[in-house]
């Protein structure tokens, strides 16, 4: 049994167990991640009457996503395990989006899609998926203007295209499980901001007398 | 829980430091810090977005050397105590998530404080009672505050603070100009060592009678950081050497000055026989010297906690939040957010 959390977009708590979501709540506000991250999780576990000392683990997704927001979750998810002295799982929150749309009957070449902001999308690119309904993904995570998406993914007119505004924990968790029971590799550690800060370095102190 | 003498974790993370520390009532059993200035050198100055980074990579670890120098274990807790401003407010997010994350896992009371208010609580690790009400002068690259505590967990009052860069980023923004490195405080001390601090006369900020009218425990740094620049330009435009020594040395006796002027102002205002310093700039010799030359003349008794409490840190916010359960207050909930203007009124959120 996992608690999920993604907070790529908005901010999303789930408790999944196998198959099965059976708890979810989220507040699809995108400034307020912070400040409802931790009635979500103890709203998720009173809503399955579950206790901390029954979960497995903590899923969390790495992003894509912008900054701050994808920052509490992943922030959340470590300490919440450390406290809990249960594994981190951390999966790509795109996969977890691919996955919702294969174990949904999709199939074949996809691409998925989430708003990174200033007018660009964070894309990632999946041939299909295995014998087990995991998505292989083909290119990405990546961060691009619409218009040039033909750049960075010539054949991206044969993908079925999925613009998501959202991540579902519940998706988090179900592909966790899923990847856990199958002993595959989970994300590394690294949130997927896929953005530099911006900072601007200065060329020295301007002049004050003309 | 136990309120006579609670274990507390205190987390902050409200600028560039990671601080993790642990308490029992007034006892300091761990105080561990990780910070990311070096990371911002090049830029001349905290970049909120390398900080907050910074935070989320080094939290884990952090928490993990607090934990092991104090010889405890997070189920051991009676309480966890989080910063939720003033600060910068991605960086304050970090430690709000972690802070509910572990509240929620371990089913214990949290508390959301003041990070100011955490500078001047800090004392009580230091021994001795801190007697009220006391004069708190606040000094950091992130805040210039000056503070009337009339009772630490119930009633403090902001007398002043800079209207535009605080004392330390005038250090950063006038070692820039002199062509020394980032962090300004330490280089700026270096470089003064030789100078003459009365070489030049530079401006005392909103010392003049119609400036202190209304802004009487005010400061503003940014006056006479353009007036380093404008004397700096004018040796240079004319082939001079540049007094680097003198320079550091008049400019930092300005700042000194001026702050230290203001707090025994309000001292003596108020009525007031006792001031305490804090914050990272406390780490000056010279301005530490002058407040106790100063405050000994003007017959009030000066506290300066170890430099290692002064600098932003957990033990600060551990040791406030401990204060605030010894005295019965209850617990914040989960639904605070970062506040980056948190007003020093508000102790507890
Ligand atoms: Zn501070």
């Amino acid at each position: 049994m996992l608690l999920a959390i993604d907070t790529s977009a908005g901010t999303g708590v789930a408790l999944v167990e196998g198959d099965t979501i059976l708890a979810q709540r989220a507040v699809e506000d995108t400034r307020r991640h912070a400040e409802v991250i931790g009635s979500l999780m103890t709203e998720c576990l009173a809503d399955a009457g579950v206790a901390v000392a029954a979960l497995s683990g903590i899923a969390v997704g790495m992003g894509p996503g912008p900054f701050t927001g994808l920052r509490v979750g992943i922030a959340a998810a470590n300490a919440f395990a450390l406290g809990a002295q249960k594994p981190v799982l951390r999966v790509v929150s795109h996969d977890a989006l691919a996955f919702g749309h294969y174990a949904s009957g999709g199939s074949g070449a996809l691409l998925v899609t989430t708003d990174a902001r200033r007018r660009e999308r964070y894309w990632s690119a999946y041939s299909g998926c295995d014998g087990h309904v995991l998505p292989v993904r083909s290119a990405g995570p990546g961060i691009v203007h619409p218009d040039a998406l033909e750049c960075e993914l010539p054949e991206y007119g044969s993908h079925f295209r999925v613009d998501a505004e959202w991540v579902s924990a519940g998706a988090v968790g179900l592909l966790a499980e899923r990847l856990a029971s199958h002993g595959r590799e989970f994300a590394g550690r690294s949130p997927l901001y896929l953005r530099s800060p911006d900072v601007t370095l200065s060329a020295g102190p301007k002049r004050v007398t003309s | 829980m136990n309120r006579s003498a609670p274990l507390v974790l205190g987390i902050e993370t409200s600028c560039d430091e990671t601080g993790v520390g642990i308490v029992r009532g007034e006892t300091l059993l761990a105080n561990v810090i990780a910070s990311s200035m070096e990371e911002h050198a090049r830029y001349g100055g905290v970049v909120p977005e390398i900080a907050a980074r910074a935070h989320l990579e080094a939290f884990t670890p952090t928490l993990e050397s607090a934990l092991a120098e104090a010889g405890v274990a997070l189920t051991d807790l009676d309480a966890i105590a989080v910063t939720s401003g003033p600060g910068l407010s991605g960086a304050l997010m970090v430690g709000i998530a972690a802070a509910k994350a572990l509240a929620v896992s371990l089913d214990k009371p949290l508390y959301a404080v003041n990070h100011l208010v955490g500078h001047v609580g800090v004392d009580v690790l230091a021994g001795d009672e801190l007697e009220y009400p006391t004069i708190a002068l606040l000094v950091s690259g992130g805040h210039t505050s000056l503070l009337l505590v009339r009772d630490l967990v119930s009633d403090v009052e902001l007398l002043g603070e800079t209207i535009d860069d605080a004392a330390g980023e005038a250090f950063d923004k006038v070692a820039r100009l002199l062509g020394l490195p980032y962090p300004g405080g330490p280089e700026i001390d270096r470089a003064a060592r030789d100078g003459d601090p009365q070489a030049i006369r530079f401006p005392r900020g909103l010392s003049l009678p119609r400036d202190l009218e209304e802004h009487r425990y005010d400061f503003s740094f940014s006056g006479l950081k353009t007036a380093v620049a404008r004397h700096v330009e004018r040796l240079r435009d004319a082939g001079e050497d540049v007094p680097i020594a003198d320079i550091a040395a008049s400019f930092r006796e300005a700042v000194i000055d001026v702050l230290i002027t203001k707090a025994l102002a309000a001292c003596v205002d108020l009525g007031v026989p006792r001031l305490l310093l804090g914050g990272g700039v406390v780490a000056n010799a010279r301005l530490r010297d002058v407040a106790a030359q100063r405050s000994a003349e003007a017959g009030v008794a000066l506290r300066i906690p170890p430099l290692s409490l002064c600098t932003d840190n957990g033990a600060m916010i551990a040791a406030l939040g401990a204060q605030l359960i010894m005295s019965g207050h209850e617990p914040s909930g989960l639904e605070f957010g970062s506040d980056s203007t948190l007003p020093v009124t508000e102790i507890l959120v």
